[in-house]
């Protein structure tokens, strides 16, 4: 048991040694949930909102009366033609329009129906659409036919939306799971095969192996310190989640930290196996950022939803196994679900665990003789 | 000769890479306290036979034994028993002296006690008493190369494996070197070095030349010149090497 201790302490030293290291293993965490949670935010505050049509016209009053009662939208100015609107988005001034058709209450009192055209900014086709479908939801409320310039076409429902969970529609809850799959990942897979691939370059990897700690030994005191960061950083993420995010915690911390403990599992399996593939630390590196990194952010739901993409790509994030935490964490996190109902999700991941930390290991003692 | 005690003893010793024959059929023995040099070009062999006799490697047939222990079946044994010294530099540099001795001391199953008085026997040996906190990386080499072969028996083996220890050190410095071998072996210990130094070569109790897979030549230098009526050991490896035919 000597020979272990020994030889967890020896990569403690390494990794706090090394100011670098320290670095990305303790502060970057804490950095990137900061510049997740608060600087990428998809939510729009005070958009402004320009109106075309005649400000005596008692609709268009009610109108304007409840953006101005609105927190999200923000009054911009009377226009007289949609032909103006143009130019103001282009100029930055506004960013959506409602345009009243002429004689909007005189047409409505006689036919019964009026139109009003929306338009908004479609370079910025997340902004818009937020900002449209505020804009929607304020028009319902005044019980009118919308025709929004965006969907081309005329709708004639009401929509009464309502967001369960997340009411406000505050981004850090999707981006603190996310964040959370994205830190814990990198500081198992990335740290651990950098550090296995340092040894291997510097020769050092030889002389433990001809050291009579077994194989299986070695491979654990390698992994351990990374377990225990993972630890250290997931309860900060957690603490600063639920203090600084105002993110709950609605479902029970001990399954939180089960699913985490199998998702640490897996990507220490990642690690390893990136750690026997490649021969210099710089092939490591590319590949946990090519290869996990990427993949990651891009396709595990963290920024863009696996729903919306096409099959092929959606068959691909199945095997990543930061797709099956994210989906567990928001569902214990933000839902409050129990173990019924990730029971799915539990197995595929603890499933990939199994077979990474197998496969590598395997992999791992025999590419030593 | 005869009568004295085997600490490695190899037989008919074959190891394959697929086509490719590394070893081919060696066989050889090295007694108690000799300093046995175990020459041969880039490539001859030499790293797989060591690797197989420190127990990292399975031959693909032959035996031997090495410190009492099988090649074959009791690698764990072996590891106990043998020190290792690599031609790369082999010691963590972002850890202090002291550092490096206690994970080795400890990496060996030595317990706290005895990791603590080994410490200071071997950095007083080394006259390193004022540099045991210092950090290994802003060493000499020529006191890294002493250090670390100094923990390569920090568990008192019955056989120490050197690959190539002096690679870049100073004259001064490798004689100096040689002079703790000398004093290894003297306390019973077997030194098993190899080195591309042929001046080195000449420090040896009995060499063997690798080429090929080979071992074509052993014995005591001096019997070796004479075979080959060589004046030093650069002629007698340049004639042996040169029969090389593999790169």
């Amino acid at each position: 048991m000597k020979e272990v201790t020994a030889f967890i302490k020896k990569e403690f030293m390494h990794i706090f040694r090394d100011r670098r290291t320290t670095l990305i293993v303790l502060v970057m965490p804490v950095v990137q949930i900061i510049l997740f949670g608060f600087a990428i935010s998809t939510e729009v505050h005070d958009a402004k909102v320009d109106i075309v049509g005649d400000p005596g016209d008692p609709s268009v009053q009610q109108v304007v009366r409840s953006i101005r009662h609105n927190r999200y939208l923000e009054l911009g100015e009377f226009l007289n033609s949609p032909s103006e609107v143009n130019g103001r988005i282009r100029k930055g001034q506004t960013m959506a329009a409602i345009c009243f058709e002429d004689r909007f209450d005189v047409k409505l009192a006689k036919e019964g129906t009026a139109s009003i055209t929306i338009i908004s900014d479609g370079a910025d086709p997340n902004s818009a659409q937020i900002v449209t479908s505020y804009i929607k939801g304020v028009i319902a409320s005044e019980q009118f036919t919308v025709s929004s310039s965006m969907t081309g076409g005329s709708q004639a429902m009401r929509p009464n939306v309502q967001l369960m969970y997340n009411p406000a529609m505050n981004s850090s809850y999707n981006f603190v799971p996310g964040v959370m799959g994205l830190i814990l990942m990198l500081i198992c897979s990335m740290m651990t095969s950098v550090s296995i691939v340092r040894e291997k370059e510097m020769g050092t990897l030889e002389l433990v192996l001809v050291s009579p700690v077994k194989p299986f030994w070695i491979i654990l005191s390698k992994l351990t310190p990374y377990l225990v960061l993972s630890v250290v950083n997931f309860i900060s993420i957690l603490l600063l989640a639920v203090y600084v995010m105002d993110v709950p915690v609605n479902g029970s911390l001990a399954l939180l930290s089960l699913v985490a403990l199998i998702f640490v599992g897996s990507s220490l399996g990642l690690g390893l196996l990136v750690s026997v593939i490649s021969s210099t630390q710089q092939t490591a590196m590319l590949l946990c950022g090519m290869g996990l990194t990427m993949p990651t952010m891009m396709l595990s739901g963290l920024i863009f939803p696996c729903e919306s993409m096409p099959v092929a790509l959606q068959l691909f994030s199945d095997i990543i196994p930061a797709k099956w935490f994210i989906i567990m964490v928001k569902k214990i996190m933000i839902q409050g679900a129990g173990l019924t109902s990730i029971i799915k999700e539990l197995g595929i991941l603890s499933g990939m665990m199994v077979f990474l930390l197998w496969f590598s290991i395997k992999k791992f003692k025999t590419r030593l003789s | 000769m005869e009568t004295r005690e085997k600490t490695v003893e190899i037989r008919n010793l074959v190891k394959k890479f697929g086509n490719f024959t590394a070893v081919n059929n060696i066989s050889f023995d090295v007694y108690k306290g000799e300093i046995f040099g175990f020459l041969g070009a880039n490539g001859a062999g030499k790293t797989t036979a060591i690797r197989i006799l420190c127990g990292l490697s399975l031959p693909t047939s032959g035996e031997g034994t090495v410190a009492g222990f099988s090649i074959n079946n009791q690698q764990e044994d072996i590891k106990k028993h043998i020190g290792y010294m690599s031609q790369r530099f082999s010691l963590y540099s972002d850890l202090k002296v002291w550092e490096n001795i206690e994970l080795f001391g400890g990496i060996y199953g030595l317990d706290d006690k005895q990791i603590a008085l080994k410490t200071d026997s071997m950095l007083k040996a080394l006259d390193l008493e004022d540099s045991r906190n210092m950090y290994v990386r802003d060493m000499p080499l020529g006191w890294k190369q002493k250090l670390a072969f100094s923990i390569a028996m920090v568990h008192d083996p019955q056989v120490v494996f050197l690959d190539e220890p002096t690679g870049g050190v100073d004259p001064v410095t490798r004689r100096n070197f040689w002079e703790m071998i000398y004093e290894a072996a003297s306390r019973g210990v077997t030194v098993f070095v190899t080195t591309h130094y042929m001046d080195e070569a000449e420090y040896c109790d009995r060499v063997s030349v690798m080429v090929d897979g080979v071992v074509e030549a052993l014995g005591a230098p001096a019997e070796l010149k004479k075979l080959y009526s060589a004046a030093n050991m650069d002629e007698v490896f340049t004639k042996i090497a040169g029969r090389a035919e593999r790169e």
